[in-house]
């Protein structure tokens, strides 16, 4: 059956002023949701990255020296003997600088795949735009920091102990697949070289994914690097694996290890941590916009749908006796229910389509001030038969009300 | 009269419950949002030294290569200072006050013996910093100029350090122990804590919230090569045992007092006098004309101390309150529009236009006025949720009295104005076509 739409656009003329606000208030929310659905959805993303590492096996934990004079290596190695010592402790290492996926310690470096290259490099005081050179961030350890970090070999070796004992940086490095890929797409990174500040360094492994200490949710945070080089410090982080559910009497067990195995040092309550702690502080800010931004347009739908059936519900009262009359000469209930939604349909509709411009032409606001990405067009009719459906369900319980007024009505004044 | 269409409001907003109650949820639900994140905005942006701040100038030089790559992810290193610029400044500059300074995170070692000791952040400054910015003392004062030059082992110390040590802060010409070094104690500060912590290296994450636990003299710390927390930027190889001291390593803040519009324009000239004459020597590449001398209020805008995470959730904010509006602005048309008998009747019964607007202005604001109390207690729901972010702005988000009555007045005038359009299309009603269906 065809929709009536003459006596639904003769009706709509008569409120033409609520209409359109109604319209307008169904744009800007279309326009907002439509853009914050895409933030949220980007967040998402960048909380659940997958980092590499077996995390629910891992924790970690810090001490302070208070002694600059102490032998740092000699200390070391006591620390991660009385550490794997430690009843379910499957691995320990220790981390240079604490540096590890998210952890925010950065170290980095800049190299490319040859020297002229690099030279070109330094000469412009700047790695970005030149081929074949990247920049990136390395981690660095005690020899178990492959097992310790779970990490697999897909090529090539581990370091030797020589070359983590070595004075200078720059003996060998291990670099990741998607690093292995930009540099050298389709080959076999083990034996090639890269040219850095410490001279060509050999690249004798290479391992599965993992992402850098501070993301910022484009592929090149899984471009990174391990150097062979480790010093031991006096104040130090050790990475230690064990099976899940040992985790908290692991970290008990180790500050307590710690504390007795050398010179005096602060091992702080909060440097024992889980990497399920870790990753949780590191995502905090993430995870509260995204709350806001859920609760915002959660909220921003629930105003709007009470604007709608709120609106609805006057017009039905409004035009109670019109609807009578309607129904005397032979409409159905079903036609007077029809009529409302497809009032809201249209209503809804014309706000809708303004919505997607808006939602476009704040995209453009939002890529401008914030760095944010252009929203893919698929968002847009997303978010439009969200509305819709919203607009449908809002008018549902006024519009029903409407279809039960009684033909009888019409014969009555007022 | 006014409180006859106060009555007539209550009478007609008791007649829909539910749609008053939509109605006041709406408009509480976006002044609560929209206030909540401009309290934050506003405890962000506020004057952290309202007494001084017309007085105190950050100089800004710009000591790097042309070719330095400009808006680098960490910042620009040219907001910070090197050390022989701070030197130079601090010897010829002709200010009232003047002071160079940078944070500094120390191990701090306790007087009993059976406790231990703990890391504390402090600031490594020179003299003049109490005297320009009216640091309040409990017992001595600073350090003088002359003690700077000598490098003399003497500490001001936080209330509360001067607490956890010591158990009172009666505590001058006792001793201290800051990492390896003894220092004697020559005052104790009364609680201070400027908010946003201008003075320090902004951007980095303490822009906000701890105050400094203790002060050093710059020339004791770097004497003994103290740790500098904050940015250190260095731009050319240089020899790393004297990085402190490097002519391409930025890692200081400084301040200058200027009193009068004639000491700003001597001091603007000098800054650069200065640029050039480094620019002449070779040691500055950029133009001596980029030399800045901004006031502090300036400078904290420069330094763009509201994250954008912030500005988003403000402006989301504030779109969620215009939609808001608009709904009230719906609604109100709908229910005014709806009345139009009753409007005709009073208009037949001798009611101006006027009158008919004053009374359903009256009901807009009884609305805005309810959904205002319900806009404050929703904000401070939602600024303790802000307090409970990790973030450091996030334990100073605490509302005003001035903020608070901001509140309700956005509120109301904001209903009012959405209740202007609906009151005033409703008073327009004309008596004679109404009258006639009754």
């Amino acid at each position: 059956m065809p929709l009536p739409l003459m006596p639904i656009l003769s009706a709509l003329r008569h409120h033409r002023l609520t209409a359109a606000l109604l319209t307008l208030q169904v744009a800007l929310t279309c326009a907002i949701v439509i853009n914050a659905g895409f933030m949220l959805v980007g967040r998402i993303q960048q909380i659940t990255a997958a980092s590499g590492l077996p995390e629910d096996q891992l924790s970690l934990i810090s001490v302070s020296g208070l002694d600059d004079a102490a032998n740092a290596q000699a200390q070391r190695r006591t620390d991660l003997t009385a550490l794997r010592a430690i009843d379910g402790v499957q691995a320990a290492a220790a981390l240079d600088n604490g540096s590890m996926p998210l952890s925010r310690n950065y170290s980095g470096t800049g190299a490319c795949t040859s020297q002229e290259g690099f030279d070109r490099a330094k000469a412009a005081r700047g790695i970005d735009g030149i081929s074949g050179c990247v920049s990136f961030p390395s981690y660095s350890g005690s020899s178990d920091l492959l097992s310790a970090m779970g990490l697999k070999l897909l090529a090539g070796r581990d370091f030797t102990d020589e070359e983590r004992a070595a004075e200078k940086a720059g003996q060998a490095v291990i670099v990741t697949r998607s690093m292995a890929h930009r540099l050298w797409p389709g080959q076999n990174p083990v034996g090639k070289l890269l040219y850095g500040f410490n001279g060509p360094v050999p690249v004798v492994g290479m391992i599965q994914d993992v992402l850098a200490p501070m993301v910022s949710g484009v592929p090149d945070d899984t471009m990174l690097l391990l150097t062979s080089t480790s010093k031991g410090q006096i104040s130090s982080t050790y990475l230690l694996r064990s099976a899940p559910q040992d985790r908290q009497r692991v970290l008990r067990e180790a500050a307590a290890a710690l504390d007795k195995a050398g010179p005096v040092r602060l091992i702080p309550e909060e440097q024992r941590r889980t990497y399920t702690q870790v990753r949780r502080e590191y995502f905090q800010r993430d995870v509260t916009m995204l709350g806001l931004l859920i609760t915002s347009s959660l909220a921003l739908l629930f105003v709007t749908a009470l604007g709608i059936g709120g609106l609805a519900n006057f017009w039905v009262g409004q035009r109670t006796r019109q609807i009578g009359i309607r129904r005397a000469v032979g409409a159905t209930r079903g036609d007077i229910l029809r009529h409302f939604q497809a009032e809201n349909f249209l209503i809804v509709g014309a706000g809708v389509v303004l919505g997607m411009l808006l939602a476009y032409g704040l995209n453009q606001l939002l890529m401008r001030q914030y760095e944010l990405a252009r929203l893919p067009l698929l968002y847009l009719p997303v978010g439009a038969l969200l509305l819709w459906a919203l607009g449908q369900v809002a008018v549902l319980g006024p519009a029903l009300r409407a279809s039960r007024v009684p033909p009888a009505i019409a014969t009555r004044a007022g | 009269m006014i409180g006859y269409y106060f009555r007539l409001a209550l009478r007609s907003l008791r007649r829909t419950p539910v749609m008053t109650a939509l109605m006041v949820c709406a408009i509480g639900l976006g002044i609560g949002a929209s206030m909540t994140m401009l309290t934050v905005l506003h405890v962000m942006t506020q004057d952290p030294i309202p007494e001084k701040s017309g007085g105190l100038f950050y100089p800004h030089l710009d000591p790097l290569p042309l070719k330095y790559p400009d808006g680098g992810r960490w910042g620009n290193p040219s907001n910070n200072f090197t050390y022989p610029d701070a030197m130079a400044l601090l010897t010829h500059g002709k200010a009232t006050h003047q002071a160079a300074m940078a944070g500094g995170r120390l191990l701090v070692w306790p007087t009993k013996a059976v406790a231990r000791p703990n890391y504390y952040e402090g600031r490594f400054t020179t003299a003049d910093f109490f005297a320009m910015f009216q640091v309040p003392f409990e017992h001595g004062q600073g350090w003088t100029a002359h003690e700077d030059d000598e490098h003399a082992r003497v500490a001001v110390l936080g209330h509360d350090l001067a607490v956890k040590l010591y158990g009172t802060t009666d505590v001058v010409g006792r001793t201290v122990r800051l990492k390896d070094t003894l220092f004697r104690v020559v005052g104790v500060t009364a609680p201070w804590s400027p908010q946003p912590r201008f003075y320090a290296d902004l951007g980095s994450s303490d822009s906000f919230g701890q105050s400094d636990a203790f002060f050093l003299p710059l020339s004791v710390a770097v004497e003994l090569r103290f740790d500098i927390s904050g940015n250190q930027s260095s731009w050319a190889e240089s020899d790393m045992e004297d990085v402190l001291k490097s002519p391409s390593s930025s890692w200081l803040q400084f301040w200058v007092e200027l009193d009068t519009p004639q000491q700003v324009a001597d001091y603007t000239r000098f800054l650069h006098d200065y640029a050039a004459q480094q620019h002449a020597s070779g040691r500055f590449e950029r133009d001596p004309e980029t030399v800045r001398l901004y006031p502090l209020m300036d400078w904290l805008a420069y330094r763009k101390l509201v994250p954008s995470e912030v500005q988003l959730q403000l402006w989301l904010a504030l779109g969620f309150l215009l939609v808001c509006l608009v709904n009230i602005i719906a609604l109100l048309l709908a229910k005014f529009l709806r009345r139009g008998n009753e409007i005709g009747v009073r208009r037949a019964l001798g009611a101006r236009g006027r009158d008919i607007l004053v009374q359903l202005g009256t009901e807009a604001a009884l609305i805005g006025l309810s959904g205002g109390l319900l806009g404050i207690a929703l904000s401070q729901l939602g600024l303790w949720s802000v307090r409970q972010r990790p973030d450091d702005y996030a334990r100073i988000a605490q509302m005003d009295a001035p903020m608070l009555f901001s509140t309700v007045t956005l509120a109301v005038v904001a209903t009012l104005l959405s209740g202007l359009l609906p009151a005033w299309r409703a008073s327009r009603i004309s008596p004679a076509l109404q009258i006639k269906g009754v």
